[in-house]
This record gives structure tokens, C-alpha cells and sequence, in this order.
């Protein structure tokens, strides 16, 4: 997994409420064996009709091409629990996404891949929406250090994270790696209920 | 004495492996499902780095999302869903995975065959890659979903790194109307809490009308706690939980069970035990539910006509309500009574069980699907389908013109050949009327099986009581 530690990039608005993950990417897109490639079909039906033509969607616009960062309404990532949603914004550059709240398992799915999520009151992510509204001067910079995030007028905005959670992002841990160090509590756990629940 | 725990208090300490100073906990999985979407890319993690699967016994894998409801006997057209299909036997036969493969007979939507087997018990820790594992909650188990990272992580470790969630308890009093179920009731407390008012929080459901529910009900209304943005759902088990347990294959037996049936009567919650956040609905009030919008808290009572953007309380709900009724083709202050369908989907583990199914037939019999609806049913697995059989069920949707079809997620979430045409209106029995869920385009009322099954006989929106 890529480190994440600042990140300076254009920021893209999205203000719909309750993006899904089944929006974030179709079903068609989940036949895959593949962690990889899924950039094709990131907001699928949001960015082509139903030929398959270009509806000019906000990522496809010259000036959002490469954004690397979302700002997006509340409850983002509700639904499904696929990995593909995130696996897909990844694989289209984005490394952060900032909206006022987050659904539990896309939010977890986040750190998993190296992206941040950051949850903000909705007046703060308000304000970064009209930045993110400016085009090609849409740049915004998040400091995970520091948890700071600057807009493009030079305002700073705090945001708070799971100390874990941050240490792991910064470091780039893999989880399962951190676990099996913990291999000798575990058998220990298993040991004790062999005992007391043979059943399970 | 300790302080007095909650049902999810009791099962999150019983599996707690370790605990770091910052509350971060190493929690204990005791059962893991895997389907054929969400785990390819775990398994393949597993090989690059050269690790097992720690408990194959523990885990039990189902081919379910993409399989063909039509004839299997050709095996599955689509390339690239066979793939994923053929993939996971690969995987469970080189990491000794138990798998139920497409023809075999327990084949299922993995949320149904697990309580089926007796795989799923009271006070376990159970996950899959699935978002409706809190389907097995019902069981008064910790139930939730993963993402493919952490299927990986439970492979390898049998364990998963989480923080506690908070109690929220919602209570039904009283008793439901003649003709109002399980499924009316979780989508009337959705429309209350919103589909993120349970973030964060692991729902405990009690009171008179919980209790009073079947299993099959009780997994219902576990089942769409995501929809309500919680992670896991859950029931205090009873006398029914231990009953419908009994006997199943893969459930303790002799002297096992009656040391787990020792164990399970001490796990509902504590007199006096503290919940985060409380909500108290009343059953009476209750009416059968239905969904106008995209999203699942959009839904109101069968009597009710569908709201406008005049009814949202800020600029953010305005343009959802807006966009929703563009998408759903739909006009403001409509009676939802009035919408004709075009299709009638009948499945999925929210409803898909022989209770659900009863229900459908006792409307469905003598009576005839509408003119230009199709109406499928796909019941949620092998087993629910014999049973139907055995019942005579299958004769009587056959009869009234529906299709019935093999097991598997179907119109659901439309990743095999089930799925809406731009524009088809849909009576759908399954959890989610996200945009284009059951087909680009595709417009989803989410309903109960009765409600479903009426809708197919009149071809419009109508509640089934008026169909006695
Ligand atoms: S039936 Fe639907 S909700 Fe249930 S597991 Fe299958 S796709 Fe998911």
C-alpha cells in the first residue's frame, strides 16, 4: 500500500447526497479477479449515456482530469460493501475524499488502499465545495501530519483521525503483516475456547 | 457485579484478542462466509505472499451473484461471470475452503444458506465480503460486512482489527397490523432514521413486535440494518432461535448443544443496560411500506401519495428529491397506489426464504399475474426451493403465471442475466432502489413479498390487504 502523507492536487465537486457504491461503480464492473484496471468503470452511469457516449462528467472536464481529490455530500459510500468502489477511485488518481460523513465499510474500505477519507461539519465542506468549484485554480493541499487541509486562498481547515489509522496511512502498514505479529495471542484466544465453547 | 452489558457488549468482549492503549481492538472471527465477488482478489493476495487459510473449517464459501436463475444444465453464458464462478472453486480447492458449488442442492444466496446449516449461531462473530451480513443478526450473532481487504485479513488470521461500535436500541411495541411484516417494519424505521442514522452504531431490536416475529422475519429485518447505515443488527435470542437451530446440520449436537444453549440464554442484554441512542416505534402505526425514491429511507405507507421537493428540509434533500423523481419517472402528489409495473422481482436474502414465499402464494393462488407484468420468482436457495415444492408452492405460482426460477441474487443487484430494461418499473422484494441497482435505468419500489405478489395480480402499486 502507497504512504500517504501530503498531498497537494485539483479537488473535484460532486455535491450529490448518498453517492452509493453501486454508483461509484455498476455491477458490470465487479466480474473482475482483478484489484487493477477498474478506472473504466468509476461512476459508470454518471459519465456515459446509456450508448456509451461522454455526458461531459465532472472527472471527464479538462480542468478535473486529473483531480486527485473529491468533495462530496453527506453519507458518501452507503450501500455495498465492494472494495471495487475504492480500488476504482484509485485506480482514476484519487488519493483523498472529503464530504460530511462516510458510510462505516467504505470508510474502512479507504484505509485499506492508501486513500483518505475526512469527514467535516457540513459548513466546512461547503466552503471547500465552492473551491473545488473553481476549475483549473480548484487546488487543494491535505497535510495528514499535521491533519490540515488548505484551500486554495490559503485558509486552514482541521480535521481529526483515528491515531491508528493515521499511523498506518503515513506508514503505508499492512494490516494483515501487524496481525500476524500477534500470532501467539491469537492461538492463546483459541486455546481458551476450545475449552469453553467447543461448539464454535 | 459488573455493570450491565448489552447483547453486542457481550459478544464484542467475549472475541476480544487484544486491545491497544488507543481502543483499537484485534476482535476473534468465528464464522466466515465468502461469495465469488467480493474474495478473488483475497485469495490472491493469500498466494503472493505465501499465506494459508488459518481455519478452512471455520469458513464456507457459495457461488451466488452471478449464477444463472434459468437451466444450469448448460453451466453460464457470460464469460466473465464464469470466470469468477470457476475461480472460486480454484481458490477453495487449493486453500481446503468448504464449498457449496452451483449444483449442489444447499446452493444459495450466502445469507440464507448460512442460518439453513446451523452455520450461523447465537453470540458468534460472523462476516463475509457482503454488505448484508447483518442478515445472521438475527440470531442474536455479531454480524457485518467486509471489504475484500479485511476477507484476506480473516483468512490468514481469523481475526479483524475494529473499534468498538456504539448501542443504539430500536423497540417495536405492541403488535403489527393484520397483513403488515417484517419487511414494512424495517422500511418504516429506515424512513425514520435515515439510510446513515445508524452509522456508527450496531441496532439491537426489541420489544413486543420483534419478539413476536418468526426467524425468517427477524432476518428480514436484521438483514436491511445497512440500509439504515448500521453495520450490524441484532436480536436477543429465544426459545424460536433455538428451535429453528435444532438439528441443523452443521449445529451443535448432544452434549455440545446443551452446553451452547447454556450459553446463548445468558446473552441477551442485561436489565439496566445503556444504549447510546434509543428509538420507540409503535407496531399499530405501522402500514405496508413502499418505496418512491433511490434511496431506501424513500418510502411511505401504501395509502400515501409520493412527496415533493417542497417536503425536504434543506437545499441538499430538495435536489435528492428532485433527481429521484426525474430518475423515477415519477410526478409529486401521485398516490404511490396508483404507479403501474412493468416487473415483479420475488428473491434475495431480505425475502427469499419459504416464509416469504408462503406469503406470495397466499396471494397469488386463484388469482393471475396482470397482462404485461413479468413476475419472477427466485427462491433464495436449493433447499427453500424443495421445501416450497414439497408444498405445492411452485404450482400454484406456476399457475398464476409467474416464473419460477433456481437460486442465486438474480434481479437483486442484476449481475447475471436479471435485470431491468431503461425505464422498467419494478415491485422488488429486495433491499436496495439504488439508480440502475436491478438494470441501468431501472426503477425499483422495494416492497414486501405480499406487497410484491399484489402489485403482479393488479399491475399497479396496491396493498395487499384490500386483496384479503
Ligand atoms: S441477494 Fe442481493 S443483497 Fe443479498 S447478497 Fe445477493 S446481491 Fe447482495
Amino acid at each position: 500500500m502507497d504512504k500517504f502523507d501530503k498531498l497537494t492536487g485539483t479537488a473535484a465537486p460532486l455535491p450529490l447526497v448518498n453517492i452509493d457504491t453501486d454508483m461509484i461503480i455498476p455491477k458490470q464492473f465487479l466480474k473482475t479477479i482483478k484489484r487493477t484496471g477498474l478506472r473504466e468503470g468509476l461512476f459508470y452511469e454518471l459519465r456515459t449515456d446509456e450508448d456509451g457516449n461522454a455526458k461531459d462528467f465532472i472527472l471527464d472536464q479538462p480542468a478535473y482530469k486529473d483531480a486527485q481529490i473529491l468533495v462530496a455530500g453527506d453519507n458518501f459510500g452507503c450501500g455495498s460493501s465492494r472494495e471495487h468502489a475504492p480500488w476504482a477511485l484509485l485506480d482514476a488518481g484519487i488519493r483523498c475524499i472529503i464530504a460530511p460523513s462516510f458510510a462505516d465499510i467504505f470508510y474502512n474500505n479507504c484505509f485499506k488502499n492508501g486513500i483518505l477519507p475526512i469527514a467535516l461539519p457540513q459548513e466546512q465542506v461547503d466552503l471547500l465545495m465552492d473551491d473545488a468549484g473553481r476549475g483549473a485554480n480548484a487546488v487543494i493541499s491535505v497535510d495528514l501530519e499535521a491533519q490540515e487541509i488548505k484551500g486554495p486562498d490559503g485558509g486552514t481547515i482541521s480535521f481529526e483521525i483515528d491515531a491508528f489509522r493515521k499511523h498506518c496511512l503515513m506508514n503505508g502498514l499492512d494490516d494483515i503483516g501487524l496481525t500476524m505479529a500477534k500470532g501467539e495471542k491469537i492461538d492463546s484466544f483459541e486455546e481458551r475456547r476450545k475449552l469453553s465453547q467447543p461448539w464454535a | 457485579m459488573s455493570a450491565p452489558r448489552t447483547l453486542f457488549d457481550k459478544i464484542w468482549d467475549s472475541h476480544l484478542v487484544d486491545r491497544q492503549d488507543d481502543g483499537t481492538c484485534l476482535i476473534y472471527i468465528d464464522r466466515h462466509l465468502v461469495h465469488e465477488v467480493t474474495s478473488p482478489q483475497a485469495f490472491e493476495g493469500l498466494r503472493m505472499t505465501g499465506r494459508t487459510v488459518r481455519r478452512p473449517e471455520a469458513t464456507l464459501a457459495v457461488p451466488d451473484h452471478n449464477v444463472p436463475t434459468s437451466g444450469r444444465a448448460q453451466g453460464i453464458d457470460d464469460e466473465e461471470s464464469r470466470i469468477q464462478v470457476e475461480q472460486l472453486s480454484k481458490n477453495c480447492d487449493e486453500f481446503g475452503v468448504p464449498l457449496f458449488g452451483m449444483d449442489d442442492v444447499r446452493q444459495g444466496v450466502v445469507h440464507i444458506i448460512g442460518p439453513e446449516q446451523g452455520f450461523t449461531l447465537p453470540g458468534m462473530t460472523i462476516v463475509c465480503g457482503d454488505s448484508h451480513t447483518a442478515t445472521h443478526g438475527a440470531f442474536g450473532s455479531l454480524a457485518f460486512g467486509i471489504g475484500t481487504s479485511e476477507v484476506e485479513h480473516v483468512l490468514a488470521t481469523q481475526t479483524l482489527i475494529q473499534k468498538p461500535a456504539k448501542n443504539m436500541r430500536i423497540t417495536v411495541e405492541g403488535k403489527l397490523p393484520v397483513g403488515v411484516t417484517a419487511k414494512d417494519m424495517v422500511l418504516a424505521i429506515i424512513g425514520k432514521i435515515g439510510t446513515a442514522g445508524g452509522t456508527g452504531y450496531v441496532i439491537e431490536y426489541a420489544g413486543e413486535a420483534i419478539r413476536d416475529l418468526s426467524m425468517e422475519g427477524r432476518m428480514t429485518v436484521c438483514n436491511m440494518s445497512i440500509e439504515g447505515g448500521a453495520r450490524a443488527g441484532l436480536i436477543a435470542p429465544d426459545e424460536k432461535t433455538f428451535e429453528y437451530i435444532m438439528g441443523r446440520p452443521m449445529s451443535p449436537k448432544g452434549a455440545a448443544w446443551e452446553q451452547a444453549l447454556a450459553y446463548w440464554k445468558t446473552l441477551p442484554s442485561d436489565e439496566g443496560a445503556s444504549y447510546d441512542k434509543e428509538l420507540v416505534l409503535k407496531a399499530a402505526d405501522i402500514e405496508p411500506q413502499v418505496t418512491w425514491g433511490t434511496s431506501p429511507e424513500d418510502v411511505i405507507p401504501v395509502s400515501a401519495s409520493i412527496p415533493g421537493p417542497d417536503a425536504a428540509p434543506d437545499d441538499n434533500k430538495r435536489s435528492a428529491i428532485e433527481r429521484s423523481l426525474d430518475y423515477m419517472g415519477l410526478t409529486a402528489g401521485t398516490p404511490i397506489s396508483e404507479v403501474a409495473v412493468d416487473t415483479v422481482f420475488i428473491g434475495s436474502c431480505t425475502n427469499g426464504r419459504i416464509e416469504d414465499l408462503r406469503e406470495v402464494a397466499a396471494v397469488a393462488k386463484g388469482r393471475k399475474v396482470a397482462e404485461n407484468v413479468r413476475a419472477m420468482i427466485v427462491p433464495g436457495s436449493g433447499l427453500v426451493k424443495e421445501q416450497a415444492e414439497e408444498e405445492g408452492l411452485d404450482q400454484i405460482f406456476i399457475e398464476a403465471g409467474f416464473d419460477w426460477r433456481e437460486p442465486g441474487c438474480s434481479m437483486c443487484l442484476a449481475m447475471n442475466a436479471d435485470k431491468l430494461a431503461p425505464g422498467e418499473r419494478c415491485a422488488s422484494t429486495s433491499n436496495r432502489n439504488f439508480e440502475g441497482r436491478q438494470g441501468r435505468g431501472g426503477r425499483t419500489h422495494l416492497v414486501s413479498p405480499g406487497m410484491a405478489a399484489a402489485a403482479a395480480v393488479t399491475g399497479h402499486i396496491t396493498d395487499v390487504r384490500e386483496l384479503g
